[in-house]
């Protein structure tokens, strides 16, 4: 048993090195996105190896599925072959010779480093005040109650990468598949019940067991883009529904902020949710920044204002 | 086991680091930036195995990640292809 986990972890990280290679030095692009999605799968398997399931989750949804469907309409935009950035001046390839060499020695230093890294672990700590927490499990304790702040700001920089695409001009409609293909509406209309069971049900175990708010939210995001896709969502588009739309992207962060001030308010500590009401309000905060997520998400991938 | 996986970390970082300095493309170098976060990321899990059982810090800081990491990446495409639509009008006007 032993030398099959072994061998499977040789599998997993010579596969992981090559497709990163893969991905970083074909010369074609098209090859090298593929071979990086490929990439975010297997690194779902080394995160269910590594005993984080929470984090399997949202990277098979967001790594694979949104960043492949992002990468892949970037793609489709982007002049085949030639590079898009600058040439670099001549005078500048010693210089970028010499922050390869360095990279390269930087490794090993950290490579060393991470072979002797000492281990300290909060386990004990967070086992201790779970119960104060209004929920059983841990990564959900720590994600929405013991560290809070911490999400809500990542959601304020999630809206902000979405003011700034939107800032950008109007959307990129999407271009028609060069061949017709019948079974993709028809797939997308069987497969919407399921993008709304899955993550209910991610968001119902999120208190006690791996799920949550996070994958819930991927994997609702990754179906409004399937939505997109097949332009079976033409209301995102229209100048009437602007102002639910912004509603809707600012409403997890707004009911976090309104919990946070009301924990405030009842105890006099910036984010202490009594725990009377702590599995409710978590509940709500879950649901609500979950459908915010999943609204983002699909804001990326439009790569512009809708309504302008 | 956690040796192991803190050395394939410190190997991805170094090729994501050559991958994002010898490139000229600029969706080349996004990606290479997502494999060093992916590296990171993954640094940080193999940290939390600890001697006394699995700590969840690092799991949500790494959730907490990935999602500024598609959002990073979002902001970086858009602008990518925002700039070379404006190159291209720029090149040949109509």
């Amino acid at each position: 048993m032993r030398v099959l986990a072994w061998g499977f972890d040789v599998f997993l990280a010579a596969g992981l090195l090559w497709l990163a290679w893969q991905a970083l030095f074909t010369p074609r692009r098209f090859s090298a996105v593929v071979n990086f999605m490929a990439f975010y799968l297997l690194m779902a398997l080394v995160w269910v190896r590594l005993d984080a399931p929470d984090i399997a989750l949202a990277e098979a949804a967001i790594g694979a599925g949104v960043t492949g469907a992002l990468l892949l309409t970037a793609l489709g935009r982007l002049p085949a072959g030639s590079s898009a950035g600058a040439d670099p001046r001549h005078w500048q390839r010693p210089l970028q010779y010499l922050a390869m060499a360095g990279a390269g020695l930087g490794v090993l230093w950290l490579a060393w480093a991470a072979y002797h890294l000492p281990r300290p672990g909060l386990a004990t700590e967070v086992t201790a005040v779970l119960d104060a927490t209004g929920v059983s499990h841990a990564v959900t304790a720590v994600l929405l109650n013991l560290r809070a702040f911490d999400t809500l700001l990542e959601i304020v920089i999630m809206l902000a990468a979405v003011v700034l695409i939107w800032s950008l001009g109007p959307p990129l409609r999407t271009f028609a598949p060069a061949t017709a293909l019948p079974g993709l509406p028809a797939l997308s209309h069987l497969l919407h019940p399921l993008f709304l069971l899955v993550p209910a049900y991610l968001l119902w175990r999120g208190t006690h067991a791996p799920g949550g708010a996070f994958p819930a939210g991927a994997v609702m995001g990754a179906g409004g883009i399937l939505l997109l896709l097949t332009d079976t969502a033409p209301w995102i588009y229209l100048r009437r529904h602007r102002m639910l739309l912004h509603l809707l992207l600012t409403a997890g962060m707004a009911l976090f902020l309104a919990v946070a001030l009301g924990g405030m308010l009842m105890t006099g500590t910036f984010f202490t949710i009594p725990l009377l009401l702590a599995p409710m309000l978590i509940m709500a905060v879950e649901v609500t920044t979950a459908l915010s997520i999943a609204l983002m998400l699909m804001a990326f991938y439009l790569y512009g204002e809708p309504g302008r | 086991m956690s040796q192991f996986y803190a050395v394939l970390s410190a190997l991805l970082c170094g090729m994501a680091l050559i991958g994002l300095f010898q490139t000229e493309d600029l969706l080349r170098r996004i990606l290479a930036l997502n494999v060093l976060a992916s590296a990171v990321f993954l640094l940080l899990v193999t940290v939390a195995r600890s001697a006394e059982g699995i700590d969840p810090v690092p799991h949500v800081m790494v959730l907490t990640g990935i999602v500024v990491a598609v959002s990073t990446t979002a902001a970086a495409l858009a602008l990518v292809i925002r700039a070379n639509e404006a190159r291209r009008k720029h090149e040949d006007p109509p």
